[in-house]
């Protein structure tokens, strides 16, 4: 081909192009209209709600899923897939039904059966299931819509478990697939939940599709976080996973997208420039982040240590860095999520008191610290981890221990968090990380709080007494009680030291002012959202 | 020539096989643990050990470097650990935005990059050549995000001619998928401008300076023709090699690329797959790399004879 030729071919190329593209990029308007495009938190990759605690996962799932009872927004417990249940007058028996015509996606009626193996399922790997099996004598079908639940002894928290609102949610999946083993992936994603997955659209990495159920039939209450009527005014949902933050604001600036979920607080002040923008905070709760120590190893095996570090924090200085302003971030000086009924002020004097660097090196010198090596694990990947491990390495150096921040990946950190061997075998001493507020809300979910070695949570602490505290407050008879016992736990929490809460905070949420109805929730929920 | 293609695809076959050994083994000296990152922030360590169990990640390296061969033998290159879809359908799903991609900006390297070079070596030491200089090294000089957030910027939401992201296929319509790869095409493809133009102004200026050059003005040619017809031709073999390695450093270049464009590419997948630790991912598309520079490499050897019939084989 000649030069000649050549150019006219591109020239005519460019034209047709043109021609056939205008001069403004434009989607499809039908499709526009009827698509809500939605960024997500994070990468969905795991599509199996009882085998990871990933939030993703679970946000996922309440897609897909739905569940017998929820949490409203006064942290009640509510029916959800259940009509109506009933209680024995010894507290032994809970007897459930369904509601009428509740579907599941392939089109077959949910049954007692489905019901009774999810939750089975869910108990074999979340720790309030875990208890609600220890508890339970036995689980009986009655009719295709009734069950029956017989405890050994009674537990009031049975509901609670049976409506967890966050990681591992007890979802309703058919029977079949929730005979899969807890450790392994189903391989079906079949729900009875208010939207279908679209599994031949998935692009793990790119791109999650939901159609609405039509066939879903929702509760009439309005809705209150998950419980509540799950009215789906959309027809199709698009994920769209937008790794660089740069890229989805540009994306969200120029109506490619529709509402992206999390904004980090750098970005706010370009998004609000936008009149077509609303940024706002729709979480109530927002999240803790925290200090965790490894108790197998010294010298964090001295509750001295732990304890000289409580007197460093300032929670300020943590919620600054993570959040960026007051507005999104603040101090909480309790070990439960603060807005939750199990919120204690109790001793927090310690954490909002004037920052004590004397009283910190005299513990130190009591504990008998020897100069060791202290291993901060960090995730750069992570900048709510690693904020927090920045300012935790300093503090640690203002007052002479020999702190350093072992910097990696997210997924190199979760995994070296994991070895107990001492840090010259690869172990640890601190990390840091964040648990959404609805996991920390009472001492039968708050992981962290838990004493029990090697069964614990990373950093292993050895707490009868916490474990006592927790049994009873398990056992307490009314709330009175309960609150008595969660002021003795937070109490006793500033001895042990299990972890140190170092900030609350709220990422906000970016979305076109053409969507409106999101509901006020710690998890972003897709129902009930209008799209103009 | 067909001995020397038989004789250079059997040579690839040891190599892949020690590429592959190599793979596996620095993704099994790695840190880092696929059953941690399943299991989630709120798991315990008796949780992870259950998972590892499943997953056989605990069984001894021979044992699952010799299943994974076996798969691979097989055509299977196994199952994603995280999403439990074969890896095939994920290659698959990503191998066109990558394609896409890398033929767009070959083709907008290319077109750009060679013209510029011939004028650079023509025009030598004259101000069009300057600017061709500086155009390289700004070139080399601009990171590819860089440039890709002012493109973005610029044409995606100040004048809202194309997309700020995401790819659409090309089955969907011609200009949907080509509206949404001119900005990281251009993105991309400037430091291979920048490159091939140095190169191809170097080679040819070595051979304007030769006798047949002089011979072919003095015989009365036009400068067209002396340039195109006998000096580009000429000076073809080492563009014609920086090319081929060109194509071979986009497989790295895409990943930045496809990540600020939010292109569902094959390098998202791999960085994506490094994060998570998902060796089946990890291994299958570094197998597929490696095949992939294989070929390039033979079809650039093989090229070389279209532009010099001196060269035999």
């Amino acid at each position: 081909m000649t030069i000649a030729k050549t150019r006219g071919a591109l020239a005519a190329l460019l034209l047709a192009a043109a021609l056939v593209g205008g001069t403004h990029y434009s989607a499809p308007a039908a499709a526009q209209q009827k698509t809500l495009k939605f960024v997500p938190e994070a990468d969905l990759r795991i599509l199996d709600p009882i085998a990871t605690t990933a939030y993703i996962t679970r946000n996922y799932s309440y897609m897909v899923y739905d569940t017998l009872f929820s949490v409203n927004e006064k942290f009640e417990v509510q029916p959800q897939m259940v009509e109506k249940w009933t209680l024995s007058d010894d507290k032994l028996t809970y007897t459930f039904t369904l509601r009428e015509g509740l579907k599941f996606h392939d089109g077959q009626p949910v049954r007692s059966a489905d019901c009774i193996a999810s939750i089975e399922r869910w108990s074999k790997r979340d720790a309030l299931g875990q208890r609600l099996a220890e508890m339970t004598e036995k689980w009986t079908v009655v009719d295709d819509r009734t069950f029956t639940l017989k405890l050994k002894r009674p537990f009031a928290l049975t509901l609670d478990a049976l409506g967890k609102p966050s990681s591992n949610v007890p979802f309703i999946m058919p029977e079949r697939v929730a005979k899969t083993d807890a450790f392994e992936n189903i391989k079906e994603t079949i729900g009875s939940g208010p939207f279908k997955f679209v599994k031949d659209e998935w692009v793990p990495g790119n791109k999650v599709v939901f159609v609405k159920n039509t066939d879903y039939v929702p509760r009439k209450e309005p809705p209150s976080w998950a419980s509540g009527g799950k009215v789906v005014k959309v027809d199709r949902v698009e994920w769209i996973y937008i790794p660089d933050s740069a890229t989805a604001a540009a994306a969200l600036n120029a109506g490619e997208v529709d509402w992206w979920q999390m904004v980090p607080p750098d970005l706010v002040p370009l998004l609000t420039k936008n009149k077509d923008i609303k940024v706002e905070n729709t979480d109530p709760m927002g999240s803790m982040g925290m200090i965790r120590f490894n108790q197998l190893h010294p010298p964090f095996n001295n509750p001295k240590m732990r304890q000289a570090v409580l007197y460093l924090v300032n929670q300020q200085d943590y919620a600054l860095a993570i959040a960026g302003d007051a507005k999104n971030g603040r101090s909480c000086p309790s070990f439960f999520s603060c807005g939750s009924p199990s919120e204690s002020k109790v001793g927090s004097e310690i954490l909002t008191g004037k920052r004590d660097l004397e009283k910190a090196k005299q513990l130190i010198k009591e504990a008998g610290y020897k100069g060791e090596k202290i291993v901060v694990l960090s995730a750069t990947d992570q900048p709510i981890v690693h904020s927090q491990g920045l300012i935790t390495v300093e503090l640690l150096k203002s007052v002479g221990l020999n702190a350093e921040l072992a910097a990696n990946d997210w997924g190199t950190l979760i995994s070296r968090r994991a070895v107990k061997e001492p840090i010259d075998k690869g172990g640890w001493n601190i990390f840091h990380t964040w648990l959404v507020g609805p996991d920390m809300a009472n001492p039968a979910i708050n992981y962290p709080l838990r004493g029990i070695g090697e069964k614990s949570w990373f950093g292993w602490p050895v707490d009868p007494k916490m474990e006592e505290l927790r049994t009873a407050w398990f056992d307490a008879a009314d709330p009175g009680s309960q609150r008595k016992l969660i002021d003795d736990m937070q109490r006793h929490s500033w001895e042990s030291v299990p972890f140190i809460p170092t900030a609350q905070f709220v990422i906000p949420t970016a979305y076109r002012s053409n969507i409106s109805g999101l509901l006020i929730s710690p998890i972003a929920f897709l129902w009930n959202v209008e799209k103009k | 020539m067909l001995s020397y293609l038989i004789r250079r695809v059997l040579a690839t076959i040891p190599v892949i096989g020690m590429v592959a050994f190599f793979v596996f083994s620095l993704l099994y000296l790695t840190p880092g643990d696929p059953a941690a990152v399943i299991a989630g922030d709120i798991a315990t360590s008796e949780d992870i050990e259950r998972i590892r169990q499943k997953l056989g990640l605990n069984e001894p390296f021979w044992t699952r470097f010799g299943t994974w061969a076996w798969a691979v033998l097989h055509g299977d290159l196994g199952i994603s650990i995280f999403t439990n879809l074969p890896v095939t359908r994920l290659i698959a799903q990503r191998i066109e935005p990558t394609l896409s991609l890398a033929i767009c900006t070959l083709i907008v390297a290319i077109v750009v990059a060679v013209p510029l070079g011939v004028i650079g070596a023509w025009k030598a030491g004259k101000f069009v050549d300057r600017l061709v200089m500086l155009f390289s090294v700004l070139g080399f000089s601009i990171p590819v995000f860089v440039l890709a957030y002012l493109l973005i910027y610029l044409f995606a939401i100040e004048l809202d001619w194309l997309p700020v992201q995401g790819y659409t296929p090309i089955r969907e319509g011609f200009w949907p998928w080509l509206s949404h790869l001119i900005l990281p095409s251009i993105a991309l493809g400037t430091i291979y401008i920048a490159l091939i133009a140095r190169i191809t102004r170097a080679t040819m200026l070595d051979v304007l300076a030769q006798d047949y050059v002089r011979t072919a003005h003095a015989k009365g040619l036009s400068p067209n023709a002396v340039l195109m017809q006998h000096a580009l031709k000429n000076a073809a073999v080492p563009i014609v090699t920086i090319i081929g390695i060109g194509i071979a450093l986009l497989i790295s270049g895409v990943v930045v690329t496809e990540t600020v464009f939010a292109m569902p590419g094959i390098g998202r997948l791999t960085v994506d797959a490094i994060i998570r630790r998902d060796y089946p991912i990890i291994q299958g598309v570094i197998l597929l790399f490696s095949v992939i520079y294989v070929v390039v490499n033979l079809l650039v050897d093989l090229s070389y004879r279209l532009f010099d019939p001196r060269i035999q084989y």
